[in-house]
């Protein structure tokens, strides 16, 4: 294969991969924001928690990568339902200004508990045999790892399509992000609704933070290291849009790859310039409403 | 003004005079305790702490006060400010700690204009120690295992090309240049150079091992902080499968902390590293720490070169209280008494350059490898004697004023 | 009718007086104004060896102010101010350590023109926009200065930053000591002055229209206010403050590194400003205060744990004082508070709606403790069914006590609470 291929190749698999991890632990936060005008910066602790939660099951009890995590996207999400009610729910009529000083809080107490219990030395997952050599496609062998990512992300985005776009309860979500007071008046309660997107959204991210232990290793500090990164990722997409974010996921991971690889010497660059682009072009990100 | 400053002034001396003749040693530690290096503190605060438990009785009557203190992220700001409160406020009479350079590079003249010694236990970018005659260093300078890596990869490991790669905050170009000067001296070329992101985040390794891998040398010169980043670096470089690609992953023993070793896994085996220690370092003195580390922290735990040099730092301190017999109050003779002092500590013999006040020390080449027992361990394959800060002794850059 | 008429009429005066009077007099300097300047100048005689402290709380006081400006007054949220912040850092920085330029006063100067310039040239770009499009432009900003810095670490120093920086004295008298005295009344100084100026920016009518746009953009829109021209200009205005606030960061520390451009620098300074209280002016003073007060102290306690003091109090702080800590202080001052809220968590404890919310919180609270004490017990139960086996000890201990905690927290925010929403209700 030509060098440059090899190169194109290389760029658009890795970045497909990390798209997926973005996508996964975003579009909770998309949702949340989109559908509740919530600012839930403490997103990033359910990714935290979610990822402890597998070390924890790996190595303490002998649980399979795999069942953990799915083990650690149930918790999680149960988890943030307590959250949800107990705390969340007080301030959904509350000013920007104080969600964020209450999630801000959240995090550094979620970062200060873990540490007190996990210690701050990262952490690591041992993989089963089969996530860790490579995978040969025929024409190049990728590291199964990624390619186990790219098809739990494949697999994440086709029911969610489904979920959204075909199911009831689907477009009462929809309806709900579109005009909340007309979906209120036509007897759907969004309340309830909103209960059930942000379990979701904090399963997906702790299952996002799971995977990620792999690809960057996981410390607590690891609740508001990304965050910028989700924040970007959901303000490109467009708030509460599943198609937004998942495209903002796939440009952002993508060009970052790329520029990493190409021009590695302003390798941070890109993603914020292409941020700074596409908002000064589309203010409401790529499917966000205007 | 000025007559507050000497009020001030005046208060410090009667302070510490005072202290003196009740014969207990303030010592200011300043780690980071937080954030996201915070791993790295602990490394060094554990062997203070052990040091401290198992000879607090060789300096009586003599005692030390140690006062602890968040370094906080490597800005300088947060560690100038409880620092200088030490010294101020606190009245400590000797700082130590500081894992971060420009923690340690804010200081410098705080420490000069008020005559207290500063005894880094870890900060490594080589020029420090010039910024200061109050600086005292018992860790390394970035040289000491980058310089002499560089001949021994062209001679011994048979690296005709070597690729580097690092991140991109201040030891990391060090470490690099260090690498490079000795590797062109020996004769070598280096192919590709890629700066790897900031130290705060940790990045995708992915994209940037994958462009070492298209370049194909016969060498992988890395330099990453021994934290989080040390083991992505690891896991990419097993992903990517660069060592069957016939790259060769080397670089200071930052890459293979021991306390993260058992965590990397088959990726680790095979690099050879340049590093003043190892926990698998076949010493009696090494045994000993060793032992003591484990019934104080667990089998779990591991001690690492900071800890090593954690433990030879309070290993020198004691050894100057003991000197002055407890009269620390005069900042130049404490650094005077520290000057020429030597040891066997974890990392074998080290000693205090008199010229630099830097320390000199044994280097070893060492491999990763998976021990009869299922772990993994690091062995010796060669050793360079008493390296010096060469990146003085070559009046490089900053080092050379 | 004719009657009621005229007594509407003379309602109507008598209220356009009061608010006439209200607006003249809002600007009046009241002596509780003097209190916090006050306290900065007793600081300095009462702990002498606190100075550095000192300076750098009085630093973020500033930066906080410039923030105030435009989010307290203006309603643009930003978190990316550290961008000008670093810009001013950069600018003394740089004065010194490649032109030997080193006079304090007139590098603040330039300083603060450099971030202003910056600051009109992104404003007049990104104030176009609301909501999160602008915090994220604001992000994006503050961290392209940042990477662009790194890129040219021949120039910034990059992260290893550029040490040494020597300035020369104030005024060509004063020099600069260990114990930080001559910075701590420069510093205050320069806060004075700022001050000032802000203050006569608030209460100008440039102040009440960008009050207009924070409340209501489309009526400031149809009145025929320049919106755009007047957001741009506030913002080129804390700009400029915030860069003076680096500036002098700058100069105090003799040192500067990349970090200043940190998004942890730009959300710390917003969760100050919010937890001082925005729009109050004094809000900032408070907020940085406080906070840098609690977190040099806890991290004294515990360097490793004081996160989570600082997470409790953010937590606290919405709960119980939702418009700041000043706000509270406001609210206690006009004492509707003690009749209204302590009133309340009397009557509250037999107000049968509220028994749910308790209850459910004391089940939250047990489960929280009952993992929390799982936790701390790890090294000695290694698995649950060992962690349950040891009930009724430590784990019975562990779930009270989470459980008390949760209820008596959610019955103070009750009681709080309750009454307020009575009062909506009534009104």
């Amino acid at each position: 294969m030509p060098q440059y291929a090899n190169i194109a190749v290389s760029i658009l698999f890795d970045g497909l991969a990390y798209a997926m991890f973005l996508f996964i632990t975003s579009v909770g936060l998309s949702v949340t924001m989109g559908l509740m005008n919530f600012v839930n910066l403490a997103h990033g602790a359910f990714a935290m928690i979610g990822g402890y939660v597998v070390v924890s099951l790996t190595r303490s009890y002998g649980v399979g990568f795999v069942p953990s995590l799915i083990i650690a996207a149930v918790l999680v999400a149960l988890i943030s339902v307590r959250f949800e009610r107990r705390l969340y729910r007080r301030f959904y009529r509350a000013t920007d200004l104080e969600q964020v000083l209450l999630t801000i809080g959240l995090a550094f107490m979620a970062i200060a508990t873990f540490t007190y219990f996990y210690g701050p030395i990262p952490k690591s997952v041992p993989l089963p045999d089969w996530l860790q050599g490579s995978v040969n496609l025929g024409f190049r062998s990728f590291p199964a790892y990624r390619v186990f990512m790219i098809a739990v992300g494949a697999a994440l985005i086709a029911v969610l399509w489904y979920g959204f776009e075909r199911t009831n309860v689907g477009a009462m979500v929809r309806a709900a992000v579109d005009n909340r007071r007309m979906a209120e008046s036509i007897g759907i309660n969004v309340d309830r609704l909103f209960t059930l997107t942000f379990a979701l959204g904090s399963g997906l991210a702790a299952l996002g933070g799971g995977l990620a232990i792999q690809l960057l290793g996981l410390n607590p500090n690891f609740a508001l290291l990304y965050l910028v990164l989700f924040l970007i990722v959901v303000a490109v997409g467009g708030l509460g849009s599943l198609k937004g974010t998942l495209l903002a996921a796939l440009v952002l991971g993508i060009i970052d790859t790329g520029g990493k690889y190409l021009l590695a010497d302003a390798g941070g660059f890109f993603i914020y310039a292409v941020t700074v682009i596409v908002l000064l072009l589309k203010p409401a990100g790529f499917y966000g409403r205007e | 003004m000025r007559i507050l400053r000497w009020l001030g002034l005046t208060a410090l001396a009667l302070a510490v005079g005072g202290t003196a003749q009740a014969a207990s040693v303030k010592v200011g530690v300043v780690l980071p305790f937080s954030g996201a290096n915070a791993d790295l503190g602990h490394q060094i605060d554990k062997a203070f702490d052990l040091y401290v438990k198992l000879h607090a009785k060789d300096i009586a009557p003599n005692k030390v006060e140690i006062i602890k203190r968040d370094e906080g992220p490597p800005t300088g700001a947060v560690a100038k400010r409880v620092t200088t409160e030490l010294i101020t406020n606190d009245k400590v009479q000797l700082v130590t700690g500081f894992v971060f350079s420009p923690s340690a590079i804010a200081l410098a003249p705080v420490i000069t204009q008020a005559k207290v010694p500063m005894v880094i236990a870890n900060a490594g970018t080589a020029w420090i120690t010039n910024l200061s005659p109050y600086i005292v260093r018992l860790s390394f300078s970035m040289w000491d295992p980058a310089y002499p890596m560089g001949g021994y990869a062209y001679n011994k490991i048979g690296c005709k090309t070597a690729a580097v790669a690092y991140t991109d905050f201040p030891p990391g170009k060090d470490s690099i240049e260090a690498f490079e000067t000795g590797y062109k001296k020996a004769g070598g070329k280096v192919t590709l150079t890629i700066p790897m992101g900031s130290p705060v985040q940790v990045p995708d390794f992915t994209p940037f091992l994958q462009r070492v891998k298209d370049a194909h040398p016969d060498c992988l010169y890395a330099f990453v902080p021994s934290g989080a980043h040390a083991t992505g670096i690891m896991k990419a470089y097993g992903e990517l499968g660069l060592r069957k690609a016939g790259i060769k992953l080397i670089g200071p023993m930052d890459l293979i902390p021991d306390n993260k070793l058992q965590d990397m896994g088959d990726a680790a085996i095979g690099t050879i590293v340049m590093g003043h220690y190892a926990v698998d370092l076949d010493s009696p003195a090494n045994k000993k720490f060793k032992e003591e580390w484990h019934k104080a922290y667990g089998a779990d735990s591991y001690p690492d070169f900071m800890s090593a040099a954690g433990w030879d730092t309070m290993h020198a301190i004691f050894d100057t209280i003991n000197k002055l017999h407890g009269n620390l109050s005069d900042g130049m003779k404490v650094v005077d008494a520290m000057k020429g002092w030597s040891a066997v500590g974890p990392r074998g013999p080290v000693k205090i350059d008199p010229a630099t006040r830097d320390i000199v020390q044994n280097e070893h080449v060492m491999e990763v490898y998976r021990k009869p027992d299922g772990k993994l361990g690091e062995r010796i394959l060669d050793t360079v004697k008493d390296v010096k800060d060469e990146c003085k002794v070559l009046k490089i850059g900053r080092c050379g004023k | 009718m004719a009657a009621s008429e005229k007594s509407r009429e003379l309602a109507a005066t008598g209220a356009r007086e009061r608010a006439a009077g209200y607006l003249v007099g809002r600007h009046r300097f009241r002596p509780a104004e003097a209190l916090p300047w006050l306290l900065a100048i007793a600081a300095f005689f009462l702990f002498p060896d606190r100075m550095t402290f000192g300076n750098q709380a009085l630093i973020m006081v500033m930066f906080a102010l410039s923030l105030d400006l435009i989010l307290g007054y203006a309603g643009i949220v930003s978190l990316g101010h550290a961008a000008f912040f670093g810009v001013g850092a950069y600018t003394v920085g740089l004065l010194i350590a490649r032109l030997d330029w080193s006079e304090p006063l007139s590098s603040l100067l330039a300083a603060a023109m450099l971030s202003g310039l910056i600051g009109f040239v992104t404003g007049w770009f990104i104030l176009r926009y609301r909501g999160l499009t602008v915090i994220m432009l604001t992000l994006a900003t503050a961290i392209m200065l940042q990477e662009a810095g790194n890129l040219r670490s021949d120039i910034s120093g990059g992260y290893d930053g550029l040490p040494g920086l020597v300035i020369s004295p104030l005024f060509g008298i004063f020099d600069y000591d260990l114990y930080g005295h001559v910075n701590y009344l420069y510093v205050l100084g320069v806060l004075a002055v700022i001050f000032y100026m802000v203050r006569r920016i608030v209460y100008s009518p440039f102040g009440q229209a960008l009050t207009g746009i924070r409340e209501n953009v489309r009526r400031m829109h149809a009145i025929g206010s320049p919106v755009h021209r007047r957001l741009v200009t506030v913002y080129t205005i804390s700009a400029a403050i915030a860069g003076v606030a680096g500036a002098l960061f700058t100069q105090t520390n003799a040192y500067v590194t990349l970090t200043v451009f940190d998004f942890d620098n730009s959300a710390k300074v917003m969760v100050m400003l919010i937890l001082g209280g925005t729009g109050r002016l004094y809000g900032a003073f408070i907020g940085a205060v406080v906070y840098m007060m609690l977190e040099d102290h806890l991290s004294k306690l515990s360097p490793t744990f004081w996160q989570f003091g600082i997470g409790l109090l953010l937590i606290l702080a919405v709960l119980f004082a939702p418009r700041g800590l000043l706000g509270l202080v406001e609210e206690i001052s006009r004492k509707s508070w003690r009749r209204g809220r302590a009133g309340a968590a009397r009557r509250l404890i037999w107000k049968g709606e509220h028994w749910t919310v308790l209850a459910g919180s004391a089940v939250d609270g047990a489960a929280i403790g009952f993992i929390v004490g799982f936790a701390a017990n790890f090294g000695q139960a290694h698995l649950l069914s060992e962690y349950i086996a040891s009930l009724p000890g430590r784990a019975l201990a562990f779930t009270c006590f989470g459980a008390l905690v949760a209820t008596a927290i959610n019955a103070i925010y009750l009681a709080f609470t309750s009454r307020a929403a009575a009062e909506d209700r009534g009104s």
